[in-house]
């Protein structure tokens, strides 16, 4: 992906996270490279194992000492998030760039009331007074659709349900008005009904805030209804990344062809028809991982993806990694 | 028809019996532990083999006799002797023999009416646990060592009554945590799965839940063994315990505390034997802890 | 389409009821939950009953009490036509079992799969050890597992492993009626497909007949025959799988199925309308429970608990439908 232009908000090359294990290294991510624009949203697509979550988390700085994470580039807004200090790292954390993780009855701190946590956020980082915060406060919980905001700051985590709880943790990730949101499978503890109200306010607010939004999924039709732009991850790697229509439209990889096969679609796949499915399991990533990791499972496998991938381009902007030349679509 | 994909997938990890043994070598407090308590117990089962004299063979020629490394040692008498003429090595030797005991049989009753009153409640709830956690606070508020104090004192002292009363007394760490375990197991899939085959309730405790909380018993009970022997020695050393002439290593500090200053090894030998069984005890019990710990993460 | 046969329906349920008493606090009075307000269901054989509703809504209390791990409040259970009292779990445990979401808490850790997947035949004293060998030999192959599993434990398998697993032993003292609890949730995508075909397989050639709990609404119009939706403890709508997809009527339907997000890029998401407030089930709101969601929603809504409309093939709970004069269609009011 190229995006040379000077309103790119993050720019990763080659990040790799390792974790010793007792018997070796396990390359959890293995050299991934995206850049992401303000405004725009990136969707992370990834079943268990494929480093998604890993791969956020590093960006934030959130992993623990023992998963060395290593990258040639690593730049938000320009500046390198590998040269900062835990201090510098912590100024912009919360601040510039905020995090939203999947559960939100864990994710709040249940002996805290609403208000407190919501205006500790942006205290932290501004020097403000008290009432100002909680003007803010107000005011965000208002901007994600919490009615009664005032009643709602003495309330505590316990009192709402899981739609509501989301909604809060979103507010928090906006008290000081950041420039990268990055949501960690944020509806997949939701009910339905709820998950898609949440992804509406989070388009809503992206659009609104000229925010750059990296969500993080394995669900392919929230991805379809809110990607600017797709990264498939599989093992460590991504394995195709373009824009939302390209992927959905010409899936190349033979992985993301498998996993557009394998959900069923009420209106396309026929009911009582067996899905389509990928054989398999996901190859195990300690020490050296050679070719593709996903030849184990892929129904096109020949000798030279043993070997190191070449990357391939379908169109302006969507790459793939295969041995196999772009395909013609053809009905699946 | 069969989806046969899965035919060539190999078990992705090692059994838990090979983790758990790779866990165990791996722990250094544990090895040492179990090292040192294999030792202690082999030298109380050996003990007869291994010391020359007789524990209760009292020489007036042979008093106090200081052990080899003190000057004037005899070395018919490695460990030296203690006031009766006794020898000192035979009488730890022995000695070890009733610490052992004590700690087992006491871990056996007070784990027997523990774990039963603990899964009992953990399971059943409601009543059950309202009745067993009424009696866990009635056994709580209880002071352990006045009430053995005042029983062996109405009883007379003697090994079997120590191991009764503190048998009846130390059951209260095992009921609690054996509650603990069960409750947060009870409502997991595994057990509902098993209630909707139709199994019966003594087998769901028994068969289903009884394994997974083995390693949490185990824990307990070595902790208490120590608990145990530590009380025995206490007690032993008030003269309500164990009493003379029997070798036990509380009772053989309390008959040589008088002599403290110029006979040390009196009270220095056992006292030391019984940190190094209680120390390894505990290391052990750690180390369990630690080994297990993430083993019942699924 | 299948026509509905009027044989027997294999498992009924008939105004089932649910009440917790549940404590608010230390010195208050417990106040009444209300899990299940009236529940009843048929399932005929082969039938594969789609039950779909959101948290709160019941589906789960519902399958205890098939299970026979819970005793319903008021109501009755029947099996062929026969009601089965809360002391015959064994007796149920022979023609209903379960497969539940978590592969991970599912299987006792403790165990190793020969005795996981035996267990059954052991309780019910089927057979002797030979016999049962054969049979768990039998049920490994059903499920695509190969044979040297069987020695292992489930902490050794991954979840699609462990699921199948849950099927084997589910299938393994052949039950009729099987209780699917979001058995793929918990999955990852490639492995929910192969578990839904090898479920799909499964019911045609043993002729089991499924209750599918799930929240997953493409799954359930992939795999159901019939499609119930529950909200608060009451089946609000009910029909026919094609019926409800193609022309959901109560509105709670049509928000749940507006929800589904198909992989269309050329969509966005939609707007159901349905406000942020969700209902306390202790405390539910008056008349219809879904009102104060509902777009529709009117006076009479707020008011009074809404009728059960019958239709021919299946009856919708709303005060937006009548019966129409046949009684044979269900029509906007």
């Amino acid at each position: 992906m190229e995006h040379p232009a000077a309103d790119t908000i993050l720019a990763v090359e080659g990040l790799t996270v390792d974790i010793p294990v007792s018997h070796g290294t396990l390359h959890a991510v293995r050299g991934i490279d995206f850049n992401l624009r303000r405004g725009e949203t990136l969707c992370i697509v990834g079943e268990s194992g494929s480093g998604k979550s890993l791969t956020s988390l590093s960006i934030m700085g959130l992993l623990g000492k023992r998963l060395k994470v290593g990258a040639r580039k690593m730049e938000f807004a320009g500046t390198d998030l590998r040269s900062l200090s835990q201090a510098a790292l912590r100024e912009l954390r919360g601040n510039r760039m905020a995090m939203i993780f999947q559960e939100p009855m864990t994710s709040l701190n249940p002996a805290y009331t609403i208000g407190d946590q919501l205006t500790e956020a942006l205290l932290l980082h501004r020097k403000v007074s008290r009432r100002d915060a909680r003007a803010r406060a107000v005011e965000v919980l208002g901007k994600v659709g919490i009615t009664a905001a005032e009643s709602r700051l003495a309330q505590y985590p316990h009192q709402l349900s899981g739609g509501l709880r989301q909604r809060v943790m979103i507010a928090m990730a906006l008290m000081c008005k950041p420039e990268l949101i990055i949501a960690d499978e944020p509806t997949t503890a939701l009910d339905v009904t709820i998950q898609a109200q949440i992804l509406r306010l989070l388009a809503d607010l992206k659009r609104e805030m000229n925010l750059a939004l990296i969500l993080v999924t394995h669900d392919l039709g929230v991805v379809a209804r809110i990607a600017d732009r797709v990264a498939v991850m599989y093992a460590g790697e991504i394995v195709e990344s373009g824009t939302a229509e390209e992927i959905f439209k010409r899936p190349s990889h033979p992985y993301t062809r498998g996993l557009m096969r394998c959900i069923p679609v009420p209106g396309r796949t026929k009911p009582g028809e067996p899905l389509g499915s990928i054989p398999g399991i996901v190859p195990s990533l300690i020490d050296r991982v050679e070719g593709c990791a996903f030849r184990s499972r892929c129904e096109f496998a020949e000798g030279a993806c043993a070997k190191p991938i070449p990357e391939r381009t379908a169109a302006s902007g969507h790459v793939y990694r295969c041995v196999r030349p772009v395909q013609e679509e053809r009905a699946a | 028809m069969a989806n046969m994909d899965l035919a060539a997938e190999p078990l992705p990890d090692p059994s838990p019996a090979t983790l758990l043994r790779r866990r165990v070598l791996g722990h250094h407090g544990l090895t040492f532990g179990l090292g040192v308590l294999i030792i202690i117990a082999a030298a109380a089962l050996f003990a007869p083999f291994l010391a020359a004299h007789d524990p209760y063979a009292q020489s007036l020629f042979a008093r106090m006799k200081p052990p080899f490394w003190m000057e004037g040692t005899d070395p018919a008498h490695i460990l030296g002797t203690d006031q009766l003429g006794r020898d000192y090595l035979a009488r730890l030797l022995y000695g070890a023999r009733i610490s052992l005991m004590i700690g087992v049989v006491t871990a056996l009753i007070s784990g027997l009416i523990g774990t039963t009153l603990g899964v009992v409640a953990g399971y059943f709830g409601g009543r059950v646990d309202l009745v067993v956690t009424f009696l866990i606070n009635v056994r709580l508020s209880m002071p352990v060592v006045l009430v053995a104090l005042a029983v062996v004192a109405l009883f007379g002292g003697s090994l079997e009554t120590v191991i009764l009363v503190l048998g009846l007394l130390l059951w209260d760490r095992f009921a609690v945590v054996m509650r603990a375990s069960v409750m947060q197991l009870r409502d997991l899939e595994y057990v509902n799965a098993a209630k909707a085959i139709g199994c019966s309730t003594r087998r769901i405790i028994l068969s289903e839940i009884m394994p997974n909380v083995v390693n949490n018993l185990i824990i307990v009970a070595t902790l208490e063994m120590a608990h145990a022997i530590l009380l025995e020695a206490a007690l032993s050393f008030l003269g309500l315990g164990v009493q003379p002439p029997t070798p036990s290593w509380g009772l053989m500090i309390s008959e040589g505390k008088q002599m403290m200053l110029f006979e040390p090894w009196l009270i220095t030998i056992p006292g030391i034997a019984l940190f190094l069984l209680v120390l390894a005890i505990n290391l052990v019990g750690d180390g369990l802890r630690d080994v297990t710990a993430t083993e019942n993460r699924g | 389409m299948t026509a509905r046969t009027t044989e027997e329906p294999v498992l009924e349920l008939a105004a089932i009821t649910k009440t917790y008493q549940v404590k608010q606090g230390l010195f208050t009075r417990p106040r009444p939950l209300h899990a299940l307000g009236g529940v009843s269901l048929r399932l005929h054989r082969k039938d594969v009953l789609g039950l779909v509703g959101e948290s709160g809504c019941g589906k789960s209390t519902l399958a205890k009490i098939l299970l026979g791990l819970e005793k319903p409040t008021t109501g009755r259970v029947l099996v062929d036509g026969k009601e089965v009292g809360g002391k015959d779990r064994r007796m149920l445990a022979r023609r209903i079992q379960p497969i539940f979401q978590d592969p991970y808490s599912s299987l006792n850790p403790s165990k190793t799969i020969e005795e996981i997947v035996g267990l059954p035949l052991v309780v019910h004293a089927i057979g002797d050890s030979a016999s049962r060998q054969r049979a768990v030999a039998n049920m490994l192959d059903l499920v695509g597992l190969p044979q040297r599993v069987r020695r292992g434990f489930p902490g050794q398998l991954s979840g699609g492993q462990r699921q199948r697993i849950a099927i084997a032993r589910a299938l393994i003292i052949k039950p009729e009626i099987v209780i699917c609890d979001e058995p793929t949730s918990a999955l990852d995508v490639s492995v929910q497909s192969q578990i839904l075909n090898l479920l799909s397989d499964l019911r045609n050639e043993l002729g089991l007949t499924y209750l599918f709990i799930s929240h997953n609404l493409a799954v359930v119009e992939h795999l159901a025959t019939r499609v119930a939706v529950m909200y608060l403890g009451r089946i609000v709508e009910e029909a026919p799988a094609h019926e409800l997809f193609a022309g959901p009527r109560h509105p709670y339907t049509r928000a749940l199925l507006a929800s589904v997000l198909t992989p269309d890029p050329a969509l966005s998401i939609p707007d159901m309308e349905l406000g942020i407030s969700y209902p306390n089930p202790i405390d539910p709101p008056s008349g219809c429970h879904f009102h104060p969601r509902c777009a529709a929603a009117t006076d009479i809504c707020a008011s009074t608990p809404p009728p059960h409309i019958q239709g021919r093939s299946g009856h919708v709970d709303c005060h937006l439908f009548r019966q129409a004069a046949d009684e044979a269609a269900i029509v906007p009011a």
